[in-house]
């Protein structure tokens, strides 16, 4: 079954879309990322205009986070003072995101600043978290535990500066500083590769910070509520590139097989799982790698430039 | 006496001119609308034709040739090339094409080649290339602009917008023709141009024109005209839209 899409501009299969955000989904709800990073690339590939894909996704993830929210918000595993620090730096950033998405797609360059971001981040994380998963795999076979422990009154030295809030659901005291920045940082790469950043925000908390991940996860889903929220609206103001249709399509499979995706993780060893998402994400990253080094077949494109409609 | 001869000279043109103009075509679209609704995938039209004779016109030696050209609505495309940069290939030179339509069918009742020179092929916009081969020589001294409109049409070829078919029209008597026309998915709304040309023997003797459009119809074209008259209500509605369902999902989904 084909559903014409009114601003992509072209006929989809139904069940395609339902399947591809519910397997999505499931991966966003078995490791509590939102699944934009791989959902945006594979609208692209189906010949959806990336502008349009890069738009429908974040109100896919605004969608798909609120379920999130929800459930952390009755768990009280939810610390909305930080999470109102991350929001406000994420409001900066998305805005500065969306201007600079503007920018580049007129100077022509934006496809090279998304495969090159798609190379660049998800190469690291991917490759850290790989890093930090084997070495958690291999103190455990060696009969460790997971984990170094945390050692009390060692902290970085960003987390001196001036500016200090005791948040007390995180159990942190720290300037507020560097977690704005990180927020600016998250919220601007979120507008510009239409993904809502949980995969950079959850490791940066827990590692920068030291955040227990329990409170991580529930209080980064409302930063990405939030900033999606707002990347919506700005991309539907700005580009009026939002397909509600296709947005539609992506929440119902998504927010389904997020459902399933959660209680498939209750059930599995966490330690395998990060290592299965380290090694999801470093596979991302070399897709786009592969795009950028190897010579092209076809080295010309034609594109309909958005402003010409 | 040379006023006498001007006359003359213009008299025997005239009747030159009224000779070759013995064809005339005419011409009929199955339908002026397509109309795009929530379950469109492409639709099909199908050009008539009628090659009418006046009493006058001597037999010709040469066959009736039939060029129907399809030109889409005209937007500014980017034709990039990759190119490489130390050890990563990125978008170095492009070319823009003001004005340039999205989508281009080109058909024939033969293949162009046997109909015409290559020569009169370019100078009457015959053909896939040559459809929107700007006017004036020195265009084709720049070797670069033929080869960035030549990758143009490949890549239309490659997305199904350009589309050349060398025995797309058919006659269906020795006057009579059709040609079906096939309108993909992805086609762009807006107006179409048809163009049908008359050949004999690489001369041309007739044109006409007619015209049909695509447009959105429906909840289709109230969502698109919504999302740029009303944006800002059209951006709410989408996360209104997305919280509730994501709201809708923890309800349904919650175990206790």
């Amino acid at each position: 079954m084909q559903i014409y899409l009114p601003i992509a501009e072209l006929p989809i299969s139904v069940l395609m879309v339902l399947g591809l955000s519910g397997a999505v989904g499931f991966i966003s709800g078995l490791f509590g990322v939102g699944g934009g990073f791989l959902l945006t690339p594979l609208l692209i590939f189906l010949d959806i205009p990336p502008a349009v894909a890069v738009a429908t996704v974040a109100a896919q993830v605004a969608g798909s986070s609120m379920t999130g929210v929800l459930t952390y918000l009755r768990r009280k595993a939810l610390d909305l003072k930080l999470g109102g620090v991350l929001v406000s730096g994420g409001i900066v950033g998305t805005v500065l995101g969306v201007l600079f998405f503007n920018t580049m797609k007129r100077l022509g360059q934006l496809e090279l600043v998304i495969t090159l971001s798609y190379v660049t981040l998800f190469s690291i994380i991917g490759g850290l978290m790989l890093y930090d998963a084997l070495r958690a795999m291999l103190r455990v076979r060696a009969g460790k535990p997971a984990r170094l422990k945390r050692r009390g009154g060692m902290h970085p030295w960003w987390m001196g500066l001036p500016f200090r809030v005791r948040f007390y659901r995180s159990g942190l005291y720290c300037s507020v500083l560097p977690i704005a920045l990180l927020a600016i940082v998250i919220g601007f790469i979120g507008a510009v590769l239409g993904v809502g950043g949980g995969f950079i925000l959850v490791p940066g908390l827990i590692y920068f910070f030291r955040i227990p991940p329990a409170v991580v996860v529930g209080t980064s889903l409302f930063q990405i509520l939030v900033t999606m929220t707002g990347a919506t609206l700005l991309h539907a103001v700005t580009n009026q590139s939002v397909d509600i249709v296709l947005a539609v399509l992506l929440l119902l499979g998504g927010v389904i097989g997020a459902q399933f995706g959660g209680r498939a993780a209750r059930n599995l060893n966490v330690e395998s799982f990060r290592l299965l998402l380290a090694l999801l994400i470093l596979s991302v990253g070399l897709r786009f790698a592969i795009e950028l080094f190897i010579p092209p077949g076809e080295p010309f494109s034609v594109v309909v430039p958005e402003s010409a409609r | 006496m040379r006023w006498f001869t001007a006359i003359l000279a213009a008299f025997a043109v005239g009747l030159a001119a009224d000779a070759v103009r013995a064809e005339t075509l005419i011409a009929a679209m199955s339908s002026h609308q397509i109309q795009i609704t929530s379950n469109y995938t492409g639709s099909q039209l199908t050009v008539f034709g009628l090659v009418e004779r006046d009493g006058r016109t001597v037999a010709r030696g040469d066959p009736y040739d039939i060029i129907v050209t399809v030109r889409g609505p005209r937007r500014m495309l980017l034709v990039r090339e990759k190119e490489r940069l130390g050890p990563i290939w990125i978008n170095r030179t492009q070319r823009r094409f003001a004005d340039n339509p999205v989508f281009l069918h080109v058909a024939s009742n033969r293949p162009i080649a046997e109909m015409m020179s290559n020569e009169t092929a370019r100078r009457d916009r015959i053909g896939l290339v040559n459809a929107e081969r700007p006017t004036g020589g020195w265009v084709d001294l720049d070797p670069g602009a033929r080869r960035f409109r030549e990758s143009l049409v490949r890549i239309m070829q490659g997305k199904g917008l350009y589309d050349y078919e060398e025995r797309g029209v058919t006659f269906l008597s020795s006057a009579l023709f059709s040609a079906p026309v096939d309108i993909p998915a992805t086609a762009p709304t807006g107006s179409y141009t048809v163009d049908i040309v008359l050949y004999s023997g690489g001369v041309p003797l007739a044109r006409q024109q007619t015209n049909f459009e695509v447009i959105k119809t429906g909840i289709e074209q109230r969502l698109a005209s919504g999302a740029y008259d009303w944006a800002v209500l059209y951006g709410l509605a989408t996360i209104l839209l997305a919280l509730f369902l994501g709201w809708g999902a923890s309800v349904i989904f919650r175990r206790d």
